[in-house]
């Protein structure tokens, strides 16, 4: 089990009042699963993602990430996180932006360009090691993000809508790209978006979450094939899913009016 | 340089005898239209008004006869070329001595006109690409050049007291005939009392600026410190800091020390809070230790904030020096020569210090202007043109 939530809990406090970003989350993810977390702003699946890689603390509940506690797990750099901005450093060209969590690790020089080189040939950048972020275009400087994160080979990958700000085009083509990296590396990926396609078309399992609190209302185990072209997504188990997924936001919501 | 562009099309049918076919922006017009009425005085006044003045008469003829610019095309380089030839007429005037007159103060317009004509008409042309960009460097040192001959043409021709408002010329004789006075205080103070002042204290600022960021405590107490210091007057923290350094230069870069200390505090926390939040994050989700994400995020985040404060520190720490040395030095350097010279008169030499300490400071300025441009290669500000 590389996640495994029991009864998870988070409050924050603010100014006026409590707020609960999470409440009795129970959740397990298996090792090479791809889980989409889905649900209107406010259920707490970006609170829930930050959890697991330590970014916040849970209040209530436990929570283990490789069988670690989630502070352990990050500092064994057991995920790497992607994050809804590229946040590529302006100063640094494309290959040393990949090269920064190597050189925190303190990985050797010789042994990081390989692994660099490996890394922006998997999302498809060869070429563009000279280049500054700047330079390049947002779903190019969000596959660099995405290579930065692969970069030193956790088998965790935690992503916080990453393509949300991009055009729909564009999108397709990295949802496509994702896919296809996910059943290369076998790798167990966290997923978090607001876009019911996306969900559905890459995922294993997909989590339907509501907010106030935040809460899981449905888990949707995907019976889609392990292969999957853009087209897939006219067939009709897709269409069935989605409109699953379609209907548990909804009764997530009239819960909540 | 696209010659399909309006201008460069315009530009070049100056070389067609069409008319009419100058284009003239309404600037433009106004000037030529100011230039034949000034030129026409100067024709008037020069053959009319005490006795006659037959070389200034002759450029104000010259100078009407570019009227032709309304029919006719008339190169830019023309009025260039008049200016450089009224300019001779003027100096050459003033030379032989005789009396100054009207013809003289209108024909020093219409040369004012013409620079001002010529640096449109340039500026039009290279815009426009039918000049090359080469020529771009002449604008700005004409504008330097015409200020300082106006200067000049005004101070002799009007007789000022040097004691008010010597003449270039003769600050510049100033400057070159007292190369090893200006050399003394140029070492005392900008290579001893500048120098180590601003390093000393743009370092402090940013050390204990690193150590305020490191601890709250430090934050509740040196952030106010550093308010307090920088709120204390120059001109009376001067005087102690020669009762506690002595007369030389230490005292000196004291005062820039504490004036240049507290731009750099506030700037570098300033600038140590610019990171993001997703981008710290990012550094938290690799375990990175604090210095390691100084070092690889935040410090290279704060560079441009760093530099503005440095760029400000350069001029701060000039002012410093030269106030400071008022109050007690050693018989060199720039604020002493400033301050005993203006006692006995000495006006051109404290105007040669001055323009020492403009072109130091100036120089100064653009080093460090160089630097930031070369390290903060990625901001938007900078990276124009690179993207």
């Amino acid at each position: 089990m590389v996640i495994s939530a029991k009864n998870l809990g988070l409050t924050f406090q603010t100014g006026d009042g409590t707020v609960e970003a999470l409440k009795d989350v129970n959740l397990e993810i298996k090792a090479g699963e791809f889980v989409s977390f889905i649900g209107p702003s406010g259920c707490g699946k970006t609170t829930f993602l930050r959890v697991i890689a330590d970014l916040e603390q849970p209040t209530a509940g436990t929570i283990t990430v490789d069988g670690k506690t989630p502070a352990e797990a990050r500092k064994a750099r057991a995920y790497g996180y992607v994050f809804q901005s590229p946040a590529l450093f302006p100063w640094r060209t494309v290959e040393k932006n990949v090269a920064l969590p190597l050189e925190i690790v303190g990985m050797d020089r010789r042994q990081a360009a390989a692994h660099i080189a490996r890394t922006l040939e998997l999302v498809e950048l060869g070429g563009f090691e000279k280049k500054y972020p700047w330079q390049l275009s947002g779903g190019m400087q969000q596959r660099v993000s995405i290579a930065r994160a692969l970069a030193f080979d956790a088998n965790l990958l935690l992503m916080d809508e990453p393509f949300g700000a991009l055009d729909e085009i564009v999108r397709d083509r990295l949802n496509e790209q994702l896919s296809a990296l996910w059943q290369r590396t076998a790798m167990t990926i966290a997923f978090v978006t607001h876009s019911i396609p996306e969900a559905v078309y890459l995922s294993t399992k997909i989590v339907v979450m509501s907010p106030r609190p935040g809460r899981v209302i449905d888990i949707i185990d995907s019976p889609l094939p392990k292969e999957r072209p853009l087209d897939i997504r006219e067939s009709a188990e897709f269409l069935a899913l989605a409109h699953r997924v379609r209907e548990g936001l909804r009764a997530g919501h009239s819960e909540d009016s | 340089m696209s010659a399909q562009s309006p201008s460069a099309r315009n530009e070049t049918s100056q070389s067609e005898t069409r008319w009419p076919r100058q284009p003239f922006t309404p600037l433009q017009l106004a000037i030529g239209l100011a230039v034949a009425l000034f030129s026409l005085g100067t024709l008037a006044a020069g053959l009319t008004v005490g006795t006659p003045n037959y070389p200034i008469a002759l450029f104000g003829a010259l100078a009407l006869a570019t009227v032709a610019r309304f029919w006719w095309p008339v190169s830019f380089w023309l009025d260039f070329a008049l200016f450089l030839y009224g300019t001779g007429i003027l100096f050459s005037a003033l030379g032989a001595g005789g009396e100054i007159g009207s013809s003289f103060w209108l024909a020093l317009a219409t040369l004012w006109l013409l620079a001002w004509l010529f640096a449109e008409r340039l500026s039009q042309a290279i815009a426009g690409g039918s000049a090359s960009a080469r020529f771009g460097f002449i604008v700005p040192t004409l504008f330097g050049i015409s200020i300082l001959l106006v200067w000049e043409l005004i101070t002799r021709g009007a007789g000022i007291p040097t004691i008010l408002l010597p003449p270039p010329s003769m600050i510049f004789d100033r400057i070159m005939n007292s190369w090893p006075i200006l050399l003394a205080d140029f070492r005392q103070t900008i290579l001893k009392a500048v120098l180590v002042g601003y390093v000393l204290g743009s370092g402090a600022g940013f050390l204990v600026a690193i150590a305020i960021d490191r601890s709250p405590f430090l934050k509740r107490g040196l952030l106010p410190l550093g308010n307090f210091v920088a709120a204390l007057p120059i001109i009376g923290i001067a005087p102690i800091m020669v009762m506690w350094f002595g007369f030389d230069w230490q005292s000196k870069a004291a005062v820039v020390i504490v004036m240049t200390f507290f731009p750099m505090l506030v700037s570098t926390i300033a600038g140590l809070n610019a990171s993001g939040h997703i981008e710290r994050d990012l550094m938290r989700t690799y375990a990175a230790g604090y210095f390691s994400t100084l070092l690889r995020l935040r410090l290279p985040a704060a560079a441009p904030m760093i530099f503005n404060a440095l760029k400000i520190n350069t001029t701060l720490a000039l002012i410093g020096a030269i106030v400071a040395e008022f109050f007690g030095t050693p018989t060199v350097g720039m604020g002493f020569r400033i301050s005993t010279e203006v006692g006995r008169m000495n006006v051109d030499m404290v105007w040669a210090e001055i323009a020492m300490a403009a072109v130091v400071g100036s120089a100064f300025y653009g080093l460090v202007t160089l630097i930031e441009r070369a390290v903060t290669f990625w901001h938007p500000t900078v990276r124009d043109g690179r993207a």
